[in-house]
This record gives structure tokens, C-alpha cells and sequence, in this order.
């Protein structure tokens, strides 16, 4: 079931286009990431649908309801920062009581405790966010969202102000926690690995347009495009013509995933390459090799087990056609 | 060296004159050049607490005190109101338009300060450009009274403290997150309903400041009030420039100065805070 609809949706700041007649449809339920880099217009199309902004051309409906004109306090929406926006001059419970008091709520208590119980800020409801860890503000800011109980709630790199060893556990937390509530979450990331890890379906935004919308293990094992390929890194891009390519089906180039190529000991006559190694870093369950083919950079992953070449050591590597993923553009 | 410099300092142009002025208070007034006996001479005290006794005998001082504070808070709270409203269309204008609001603000505080009050006199006396216009207008067939009234001192007063009042609070509002605001209005919070609870409660300690920053000088301030005022009713600035200039009753001036100023400790002492916390 659809909740959240975008149909067309246009946005310019002055003369750049921050996004481009883009289409979108979110489930119920669904954990979506929007994916992309700076100036991909992942930031913006969050903004649009929290009502910060209003687009150009288009419409945003949310459970069938078109919001687009709405104002952001009458959309059934809720939204955590980057920077967590939590009020300095409130305590811990007086903000996440906020959305409930302005919705009339008389006795916000029993709601409030009931957040704090399940984000795990037990002690805390007197602090002023000043006084919290990061982790904590964070949980904080969740709480404050979440106390509506809204269908949709949309995280603008929910993770991003975290420590590097906070992030995964939090990352985590914050899937069961959608899991156990049933909404839906949009969260926003530059993070591949943080999108691939947590979202249901993942959209990955180039210059204000969707480049491929997919689940993360299509996304990775099946890019549409080269600036799919690229951005979600790791991956080879091969321009059709190169290394005796031979593939399932004809298309421009060709996305090859680092563990699917091999060291052979003999060059066969199709999909594969005499090579250099250039690099190697062991990295405990596998180690990455990078090799320089005949003026392309090749990465590949050798399982852990496996016998290591030397750098500077000539090799031959070689792949399977089914292993080639046809990129569009 | 720049430390002691600023002792030094402190103690010769702020320190001293204060002690001065303290002292005087408890002199003994005399024809003569000064017109003042300092309570300390060759054979040891010879002051007397005549002038203190003088200002706490009738309630005309007391009356001018009042009347200081009561124009000095309505002063302030006009400027603060007003003030709070023009920081905000300022600091809410795009980027390129607030330096040079700001500084349309500035732009007469660099014209005279005496020639602002001639123009507010050329503007409101009887024969003055409103009362002119008004006539002309066939409005009214007499001049209108404005000028030497309650309400052209409190115009005057507003018109030249009110910068004292925009300029903290612009600095504090500009300084504001934009996501605190937004985030308000995503939990369900009305513009007005984020204004009273986030905005106002964020910018309150500057506000108070410029209520005080205009309040403090505000409540002795002589020249407007003697331009601009009604005659008849004598503010605590007045009073002291007419003991020290009309009677010459320099004791008389000094006690009042001095307890003008032990007024208006309490709320220097409170932007002193208010500025250490900010």
C-alpha cells in the first residue's frame, strides 16, 4: 500500500535544478533510504516532503491525500534533524512533550514516559540536551518525533553526527525500532553502506533525478547505470569493447563486482585480462587487491584463505558472463 | 603593561571622579570657587549630612526619582517592543538586505544628536511642519498642542535610545538556528505558537538586556526631557543640573547624583549577568 506518493515533483533554487519531474512512491511500513551525494537533491526532496519547502511543479501525496500546499504543522509528518534541532531552553521531557502539547494533549505524561522507556533515556527527563552525549541527543530527537505516532517520519542522516563506533549499534536500533512501530521511515544518506544496511528499497539520487530505485542486494548486484555503479563504489565499470568482454546481453558497459573476478592461471580467450598488481591490503575476512589492466584499475577481493599475489606481480584475471551487470547509460 | 594601563585608567577617569563626587556629597556648600568645602580638611572632618538630610526632607526629589524611573521603564519597554519587532524583519530579510537595514537604522545617529531634537521642535511646534500640514488639510483650525508634552518626550526618548534596544537583540536573533524554528512548526506549532515558545524564550536574555541598556541611561537623562518635555514636571536629571548650575548647592547635587546612581545599581548589576551568561 502506497503511502507517501511523488508525482513529478520539480524544485529550482534560482537558475540550478535541485530536482528534476521526480517520481517516487513510498510503502507503508517501508524503510527507504534516499541516496546520494552532495547536490543530488536528496536533502531537498526531505525538506519538500516535511513542508519547508514547496515545489515548483508536482504533487506530494500522503495517504492519498495531496499535501503539497500544506504547511508543515498540518502534515501527519515527522522529522529528525541532522543537528537534532532539540530546543536548548527545554529539558528532556518538555521536548518530547512539545508535539504533544500542540496537539491539545492535556496530560503528555504517560506518552512521554512511554518514549523514554522505549529509547532508553530512563534518568535523563530533567537534562537539558546541552548536558546529553550525542548518542543520547539523538535518541532524544527520535523520541520528540516519534511522540505523534506519525505514519511517516523522515531522518535527515540520522547518523552522520555519530561517533564511528556508536554508528552501526545505532543504525541497528534504529530498524528494529521501525520494525517494532510499523511506520514508515525516509531516511536521508551519502552512506552506501549505511542505506545498503537499513532500508527496505533504495533510491539513489543523481543531479535531482532518481538514477535507480531497487533493494539493496539488486542495488549492488544489479546497478542500472555507471553513476549507480560508481557512487555505490567497490564496483568496476567496464566500457563494452574492453578485455574480450563477452556478456549474457549488449549494453554500453558493464558493472563487475570486485569478488567475482579471479586469479587464473592460464588467459582464456574471452572476459579476462592479463594485469598488474599495484596494491594489496589484507583486511582480516578478505583482502583487496588492485590491479592496473592495461591502463584500467581493476579491484578485486580474494577471500581470506586465498594464496596472495605479490604487488608487481603479473597475473592473469578472469570472470564469469553472468557476472557482467549491463549498465544502461 | 596594557593591564595596569587599564587600572590606571579606571582609577583616574572612573574611580576617582566617583570618589569625588561621594565626597562632595558630604561637603558644606559656600560662596567661593568651588562653591563647596570638602568633608575632609587640614583639621580632620568637616563635613556635615546637611545635603543628605536636604533630599530625603521633601518629597520633590523623591517625586523626580519617580518620575525618572517611570519614563526610563516606559522608555525601554516602547524600545524593546519595537525594538524586538525591527530585529526580527531584520534578521528575517534575505541575506543581502540586512546589513543595509541595519544601517538605515544607524543612519541618523550619525547626524547631531541636538540637531535630531531641533528637527522633532521644527516638527511639532505650533507653527511646525505636522501642525502646518494639518491646517492646510483644513483638519484642524488651531495648532495642536505637541510639542512640550508628555507624548514628544516620550517620542524623542524612543527615537534615541531605540537603536540601543535593535542592536542586541539583532545580534542575538541573527545568531538563532533556523532548524529550531522549523522543527517547531514540523511537531504541529503555528507561527505564533513557535514565536511564544521557541523564538521569544531563546532571545529573552538579550531582551532584557536591551531593556536595561536603554533603561540605565535612560533615567537620567536631562536634554530630551528639557527640549522636548512639558516644564512643569522636573526628572531626577533636572533636578541635579538645577542644584549644581541654578542654586549652586554643589553637596546638595552630589548626594543626588550619588543616589541616582545607588538606583540604578541593582539593574546595572543585572545586565552585568545578563551579558556574562550570554
Amino acid at each position: 500500500m502506497t503511502l507517501l506518493a511523488i508525482e513529478g515533483v520539480t524544485k529550482r533554487f534560482g537558475t540550478a535544478l535541485a530536482l528534476d519531474a521526480l517520481s517516487l512512491e513510498i510503502g507503508a511500513g517501508e524503510f527507504f533510504a534516499l541516496l546520494g551525494g552532495s547536490g543530488s537533491g536528496k536533502s531537498t526532496l526531505l525538506r519538500l516532503i516535511a513542508g519547508f519547502e514547496r515545489p515548483d511543479a508536482g504533487r506530494i501525496r500522503l495517504q492519498g491525500r495531496d499535501i503539497t500546499r500544506l504547511p508543515p504543522p498540518e502534515r501527519a509528518v515527522a522529522m529528525m534533524f541532522q543537528s537534532y534541532a532539540l530546543f536548548p531552553h527545554m529539558n528532556v521531557r518538555e521536548n518530547i512533550a512539545y508535539g504533544l502539547r500542540r496537539a491539545g494533549e492535556r496530560d503528555p505524561r504517560p506518552r512521554v514516559a512511554e518514549l523514554v522507556a522505549l529509547l532508553g533515556l530512563e534518568g535523563l527527563e530533567a537534562r537539558r540536551p546541552q548536558q546529553l552525549s550525542g548518542g543520547q541527543q539523538q535518541r532524544v530527537a527520535l523520541a520528540r518525533a516519534l511522540a505523534r505516532r506519525p505514519p511517516l517520519v523522515l531522518l535527515d542522516e540520522p547518523l552522520a553526527a555519530l561517533d564511528s563506533g556508536l554508528r552501526e549499534r545505532t543504525g541497528l536500533e534504529l530498524r528494529a525500532l521501525q520494525r517494532r512501530l510499523g511506520a514508515s521511515f525516509v531516511m536521508v544518506t551519502h552512506d552506501q553502506a549505511e542505506a545498503l544496511a537499513l532500508a527496505d528499497r533504495v533510491a539513489v539520487l543523481d543531479h535531482g533525478r532518481i538514477a535507480q530505485v531497487a533493494a539493496p542486494r539488486d542495488l549492488y548486484e544489479r546497478p542500472a547505470t555507471r553513476a549507480v555503479a560508481r557512487f555505490l563504489g567497490a564496483a568496476n565499470v567496464i566500457e563494452a569493447g574492453r578485455f574480450a568482454l563477452r556478456s549474457e546481453s549488449a549494453a554500453p558497459a558493464y558493472a563487475l563486482r570486485p569478488e567475482r573476478i579471479r586469479i587464473l592461471p592460464a588467459l582464456p580467450d574471452v572476459n579476462a585480462t592479463p594485469a598488474r598488481v599495484t596494491e594489496i591490503a589484507f583486511r582480516g575476512g578478505d583482502a583487496l587487491v588492485l590491479a592496473d589492466a592495461d591502463g584500467q584499475n581493476l579491484r578485486l577481493v580474494l577471500p581470506g584463505g586465498a594464496a596472495l599475489p605479490e604487488p608487481g606481480a603479473e597475473i592473469f584475471l578472469g570472470w564469469d558472463a553472468a557476472a557482467l551487470a549491463p549498465l544502461s547509460a | 603593561m596594557i593591564r595596569s594601563g587599564a587600572w590606571l585608567a579606571l582609577l583616574l577617569l572612573v574611580a576617582a571622579p566617583l570618589l569625588v563626587v561621594l565626597g562632595m556629597g558630604f561637603g558644606t556648600s559656600s560662596p567661593g570657587v568651588p562653591p563647596v568645602i570638602p568633608p575632609i580638611g587640614a583639621t580632620g572632618w568637616q563635613g556635615s549630612f546637611e545635603a543628605w538630610g536636604l533630599i530625603f526632607a521633601d518629597t520633590y526629589y523623591l517625586d523626580a526619582a519617580l518620575r525618572s524611573l517611570r519614563l526610563a521603564a516606559i522608555t525601554a519597554g516602547l524600545c524593546l517592543v519595537l525594538g524586538f519587532g525591527m530585529a526580527l524583519g531584520i534578521t528575517s530579510a534575505a541575506p543581502r538586505w540586512q546589513a543595509p537595514l541595519l544601517a538605515l537604522v544607524l543612519l541618523p545617529f550619525w547626524s547631531g544628536f541636538v540637531l535630531r531634537l531641533a528637527a522633532w521642535v521644527g516638527l511639532l511646534r505650533d507653527g511646525g511642519w505636522l501642525n502646518a500640514t494639518l491646517i492646510q488639510a483644513g483638519l484642524i483650525t488651531e495648532p495642536l498642542p505637541l510639542l512640550y508634552s508628555e507624548g514628544a518626550m516620550l517620542l524623542g526618548m524612543v527615537h534615541g535610545y531605540l537603536p540601543f534596544a535593535i542592536l542586541p537583540i539583532t545580534a542575538t536573533l541573527a545568531r538563532r538556528d533556523p532548524r529550531l524554528e522549523e522543527a517547531a512548526a514540523d511537531l504541529g506549532a503555528g507561527r505564533w505558537t513557535v514565536f511564544a515558545t521557541i523564538t521569544l524564550p531563546l532571545a529573552a536574555p538579550a531582551a532584557a538586556a536591551a531593556f536595561l541598556l536603554v533603561f540605565i541611561p535612560a533615567a537620567g537623562e536631562v536634554v530630551i526631557p528639557e527640549v522636548l518635555g512639558a516644564p512643569d514636571s522636573v526628572l531626577f536629571g533636572r533636578a541635579i543640573w538645577g542644584e549644581f548650575f541654578q542654586t549652586r548647592d554643589w553637596p546638595a547635587a552630589a548626594a543626588l547624583s550619588t543616589a541616582l546612581l545607588a538606583l540604578l545599581l541593582a539593574p546595572i548589576a543585572l545586565y552585568q549577568r545578563l551579558s556574562v551568561a550570554r
